[in-house]
């Protein structure tokens, strides 16, 4: 479980907590009640390097396509299959069985440039207004 | 953001509080989804769902040449509804073209009611005025003055036995006058979703006390409010068309596979020698269905090909939330296409594997 509050979050709406050399990456609560009922999601190759901003998922709704872009730059490596099988997985548990995949960071002081979740809080806030 | 100056149903103050999101469907601001699209379509298909449809049209036609004049501007044969039926036709143009799919209530001997849709409101009302003969007809707009609303699926019947008990006798597309809360409402048994259902109309004062009946009385049977995500996945999954997106003034019924509304012995109509023509030639092009054989979503446009060549794109797609795979309908260059053909779809970045399917994609089990 990667909770809210250990996570920071990119504009986007992505969330990343970090563990040692392992940065798990998923969507935040806000970002799955928005895209309502997800009900595909693709996702990277293990293996892929990504760039701070790239999109390399892509979650689609009944209604909608959503690209997901990578928090921090780093390599692919690992990917969540349960959300392929299951992509209501992403609705009901965003910051834990909802996991999108994982990311060997290269540049981790990118972390710095996202926000902490009270900020995001605000941020959400601002943007719907 | 939604502008002021959407048009709103007399529902929306009794839906407000029930936390749908909105969108702008043709000028009407409408929910989308109250809960979830998932939810909302499988509690139609398993249940009972009620949907607000007062963005539609009511045009009454009334007098001794009211059935003259329904023939000669529908493609479908009028004459076949005796009061208490309804029936399900295209108004077309000189070309064979749709100027509207619509639902005909035969209410009493020479008294019509015509359901059309909300976009085509305006302009069907303008075609009905550009058609009238001299005397014996007259046409009443009150789609301003009426709500609308839909009470589908399987559950339905009992929902409405709690309701308004004499409804429950309508045939499939029957059709009634009926007094809601002492006023005059029309009840019929029909819908765009697939399953059993009713349609009822009322006056707009009395619109949401009819809204919160519903849902109260269908509590108990798993009824759930729903919008047009929900309304959208239904109709699909049931081959029912889209005016203004599966079919318009430039596609004609048989094109839309739809010719069994046509019915070319009833007499002369507006569209008959056009579409006689047509059916003579051969049509070039048809609404044909497209199933994604791989995991994936299409979406309106999506470019359908075989053996490497473009056959036509798909004007409806989405997932398909009861048979868990992506669905669509376009129209193909290849008329002749049998179900099961290979085909690849273009999704968002690739190709998808699919396959041509049969329409509808859905048929519920069990008759009414």
């Amino acid at each position: 479980m990667a909770s809210p509050d250990r996570c920071r979050f990119a504009k986007s709406h992505e969330w990343v907590a970090v563990e040692g050399d392992t940065a798990t990456v998923g969507i935040s609560d806000h970002a799955q009640r928005e895209i309502t009922d997800v009900v595909f999601v693709e996702l990277p190759k293990v293996g892929r390097s990504v760039k701070a901003g790239e999109a390399c998922a892509v979650v689609e709704s009944v209604k909608a396509a959503f690209d997901i872009y990578a928090p921090i730059s780093g390599t692919v490596s690992s990917v969540n299959p349960a959300i392929v099988k299951d992509p209501g997985l992403v609705n009901q548990s965003p910051h834990d069985k909802g996991w999108f995949f994982t990311l060997k960071p290269s540049a981790p002081k990118e972390l710095d440039g996202l926000m902490e979740l009270r900020q995001y809080e605000d941020f959400i806030k601002t943007a719907a207004h | 953001m939604i502008s002021t100056e959407l048009r709103r149903t007399a529902l929306q103050g009794v839906q407000r509080p029930l936390g749908a999101k909105w969108v702008d469907f043709h000028g009407w601001e409408l929910p989308i989804q109250f809960s979830s699209i998932l939810q909302e379509h499988k509690a139609v298909r398993a249940a009972c769902g009620l949907f607000d449809v007062s963005h539609m049209g009511q045009i009454f036609v009334e007098g001794p040449k009211a059935l003259d004049f329904l023939q000669k501007v529908n493609a479908n044969d009028i004459s076949k509804i005796a009061p208490g039926k309804a029936i399900y036709s295209h108004l077309l143009n000189p070309k064979g073209g749709v100027v509207d799919d619509v639902i005909i209530s035969c209410l009493a001997p020479a008294r019509y009611l015509v359901v059309v849709n909300a976009a085509t409101t305006d302009k069907d009302a303008a075609w009905f005025k550009e058609n009238l003969p001299a005397a014996g007809v007259s046409l009443g707009n009150r789609s301003d003055e009426l709500s609308m609303m839909a009470l589908q699926g399987p559950a339905a019947a009992r929902v409405m036995e709690a309701f308004a008990p004499e409804a429950v006798r309508l045939p499939r597309f029957g059709a009634m006058e009926a007094q809601l809360f002492g006023q005059p409402c029309v009840i019929t048994r029909t819908g765009y979703t697939g399953e059993d259902g009713f349609e009822i109309i009322a006056p707009n004062e009395i619109g949401s006390r009819i809204w919160q009946d519903l849902l109260a009385v269908g509590g108990s049977f798993g009824i759930l409010p729903c919008g047009l995500g929900a309304r959208d996945t239904l109709r699909l999954e049931a081959g029912y068309l889209l005016y203004g997106q599966d079919i318009d003034d430039e596609h004609t019924p048989l094109e839309a596979n739809y010719g069994l509304v046509v019915k070319f012995d009833k007499g002369e109509f507006i569209g008959r020698q056009a579409l006689l023509q047509q059916k003579r030639e051969g049509i070039k092009r048809k609404l044909t269905g497209v199933e994604l054989t791989e995991a994936g979503v299409p979406r309106p446009g999506a470019v359908v090909s075989a053996e490497g060549k473009a056959l036509g794109k798909l004007l409806s797609a989405t997932y398909s939330p009861t048979l868990q795979k992506g669905i669509g309908v376009g129209y193909l260059d290849d008329p002749g296409l049998p179900a099961g053909r290979a085909v690849s779809v273009s999704l968002h970045g690739r190709q998808a594997a699919g396959a041509v399917a049969a329409v509808p994609f859905y048929k519920r089990t069990g008759a009414c």
